[in-house]
């Protein structure tokens, strides 16, 4: 451990320096985090850097995924010297690509159709998508997908019992003893319980690769609403990364909260890695819990420049958690079109139900599978 | 057990066998100098639950542990009315003929006390460390719920009042992050992710905790787990599982883990049908031959 004296100075104005520049670096510190800051600090002394950096980290975080950004903001007070070994955020590299030689970076052994809707490129475009203010009549339909997803989604029973009329097998003995008080001790009126039924967690996969473009804001529309709909939904989209956008989209603002998750996806009309995605889900949140019993929704073309094998077996890990796997391809209702996608034939067996999904109608009949 | 320095908090997690990363001795030390509770997470078998054991077997107070899990309610968590007692007890004052009443009924020893209330309930000698395991298991109503006890150190049994904790207990709490927690919890807690340790720290942990298998042994078995993580398993293994391997090996009589003993034993390691396909592909041979001897 290096031993070296940080700054003198008194820990307060330290810590609100530390919370300040954590906070710039993208780590929401609030003022009672700031606090509690002070008062480790004052605890463990400012003498051990590797310690106050221990301490500052294991107040300011809540999440693995902020420890780069805390180290950034703690480098920018102390110094880099302190946190050999600890990863900094890196800003992200801009990749400017000209979509003009997309086709040129085909690779030998995916052919790919004319259709200019079906191209891709290799390397990963870091930038915005425009998704610009919602005009008045996707407000409305906004409006009308959150009302319709409200009630939606396959049940299931829940540990949870709540009271009930019938009797049942699990007897409430805490009402029981209570109503027992105006007989004498005798339990005339047994009163019971029953299994409540829950909705389903819901889990959205949206592609946002280069071939789905023109369907992205369409579908990043359809996930807020889902999201802020309904309880225990959570959205993801992948392109050549998985991003968590549940908490963006929550709220009841579509404009600011699309906008938001926006800004938070890098990768949109990137590559198309659907095996990668889909492991990367099923390692980091699928099987370790989210989708287990959920109703997994997977919005893409099935275009997969990667392993289709891949895909496969990642399709059948997370069939093996999941209660159902829905496939929307917006390509689905294409005349012609057979899923023949090396990734959407790979992917097909583990799919409950295989939907289109290309306007209003067609996101409608997607609700309706939820329910299934 | 409030102690003065960081280096204090280090040796004694040593001492009772527990090896800590350097950041979580300080964050442990902060944990108990400031009374917040410890949120840890960290891939499956790092030693999260761990922490909480070596805690109370260190100070020496007792291990209370609420396993979560969905639909987890106050009934399970907090308290419960032993209600036949109550039953009877009612009937008997029939009996006697005279009426019961509630008074009589919501009396303390007809409660039936469960893991938060027994942590908050004041005895005497090293207060209590509170393991509440997979909070990620329960619901959002009883996360909500737990806050309110982890900010006041408060419950309320609605027919007796609040029971206020004298002094907190030590807190710790585990997440598998099946599912975020929620914001207003993280922030009552201090936050520490555990990661796999390194391999010296490893080797370390396994001659302590798997006195059973000898040094050699312990170190080819540090070897081919390294080698097993670097092969990107669907569930690589934790310490956990580097501990029960060695226990395993040294269980069969085996002073080396050659192939066929990796053979015997790969099912303590590995635990997805396809990761043991994935290793076995590789060949045996050539891990054990990754060892040198």
């Amino acid at each position: 451990m290096t031993a070296s004296p940080i700054t003198a100075g008194s820990g307060v104005a330290i810590a609100v320096e530390l919370a300040r520049a954590v906070r710039t670096a993208g780590v929401p510190v609030s003022v009672d985090r700031t606090v509690l800051l002070a008062e480790a600090l004052a605890a463990i002394g400012l003498t051990d850097r590797e310690r106050v950096f221990a301490a500052g980290r294991s107040v300011c975080c809540s999440g693995p995924d902020e420890f780069a950004a805390y180290a950034a903001g703690f480098a920018a007070v102390f110094g880099t010297e302190v946190i050999a070994g600890h990863p900094i955020a890196v800003p992200p590299r801009i990749v400017v690509t000209d979509s003009g030689d997309d086709a040129s970076e085909n690779e030998s052994g995916n052919a790919v159709g004319p259709s200019a809707t079906l191209r891709w490129s290799r390397a990963e475009v870091l930038r915005e998508l425009d998704f610009a203010a919602y005009t008045a009549e996707e407000l409305a339909e906004a409006r009308w997908l959150m009302a319709r997803m409200r009630p939606v989604g396959a049940t299931r029973r829940s540990r949870r019992l709540t009271r009930s009329a019938r009797v049942g097998r699990h007897p409430d003995l805490r009402a029981t003893a209570r109503r027992a008080l105006r007989t004498g001790g005798e339990a005339v009126h047994p009163i019971h319980r029953r299994r409540s039924v829950r909705p389903r967690r819901i889990v959205l996969l949206l592609d946002v690769s280069g071939s789905m473009e023109p369907y992205a804001r369409v579908y990043v529309r359809f996930l807020q609403a889902a999201v802020s709909g309904r309880a225990g939904v959570e959205a993801f989209v992948f392109g050549t990364r998985l991003t968590r956008i549940t908490r963006e989209l929550a709220g009841h603002d579509p404009d600011g909260a699309v906008v938001a998750a926006s800004r938070r996806v890098v990768d949109w009309s990137g590559g198309t890695r659907l095996g990668e995605g889909m492991r990367r889900f099923n390692d980091e949140w699928g099987v370790r819990g989210l989708a287990r019993g959920a109703v997994v929704v997977i919005v893409s073309d099935g275009w997969d420049r990667g392993d289709p094998e891949r895909l496969g077996s990642e399709m059948a890990r997370l069939h093996r958690v999941a209660h159902r796997i829905v496939w929307v391809n917006p390509l689905k209702a294409t005349e012609g079109y057979a899923p023949t996608a090396q990734g959407m034939a790979a992917a097909l067996p583990y799919c409950d139900h295989f939907v289109e999904g290309h306007n209003l109608d067609a996101l409608d009949r997607v609700i309706v599978a939820l329910g299934d | 057990m409030r102690p003065s320095d960081v280096a204090a908090v280090d040796s004694a997690l040593r001492d009772h066998d527990y090896l800590p990363d350097p950041a979580l001795a300080t964050v442990v030390f902060l944990a108990l100098r400031l009374d917040r509770p410890l949120l840890l997470e960290g891939e499956a078998g790092v030693g999260k639950t761990e922490v909480a054991k070596v805690l109370s077997r260190w100070t020496g107070g007792e291990l209370i542990r609420l396993q979560c899990h969905e639909g987890i309610d106050v009934a399970q968590a907090v308290y419960e009315w032993d209600y036949a007692r109550q039953l009877l007890h009612l009937r008997t004052l029939e009996a006697a003929g005279r009426a019961g009443s509630e008074v009589d009924l919501y009396d303390r020893r007809f409660l039936v006390r469960r893991p938060l209330l027994r942590a908050l309930e004041a005895v005497p000698g090293p207060r209590p460390v509170l393991l509440i395991d997979e909070i990620d298991r329960a619901d959002d109503e009883f996360e909500a719920f737990l806050l309110e006890i982890l900010s006041e150190w408060t419950v309320t049994v609605p027919e007796l009042g609040p029971v206020r904790a004298v002094e907190p207990p030590v807190v710790v709490l585990t997440s598998n992050r099946t599912r975020d927690v929620h914001d207003a919890l993280k922030r009552r807690c201090l936050y520490h992710w555990i990661d796999h340790p390194e391999p010296e720290r490893e080797l370390e942990i396994v001659r302590r905790r798997a006195p059973g298998a000898d040094g050699e042994l312990a170190r080819q078995v540090i070897a081919v787990i390294g080698t097993l993580r670097a092969l990107d398993l669907y569930k690589s293994p934790g310490v956990a599982e580097t501990i029960a391997w060695a226990e395993a090996v040294a269980a069969l009589g085996a002073r080396n883990l050659d192939p066929e003993t990796i053979d015997a034993t790969l099912g303590v390691v590995v635990k997805y049908r396809e990761d043991q396909e994935r290793v076995r592909a590789l060949g045996l041979d050539a891990i054990a031959a990754g060892v040198d001897r």
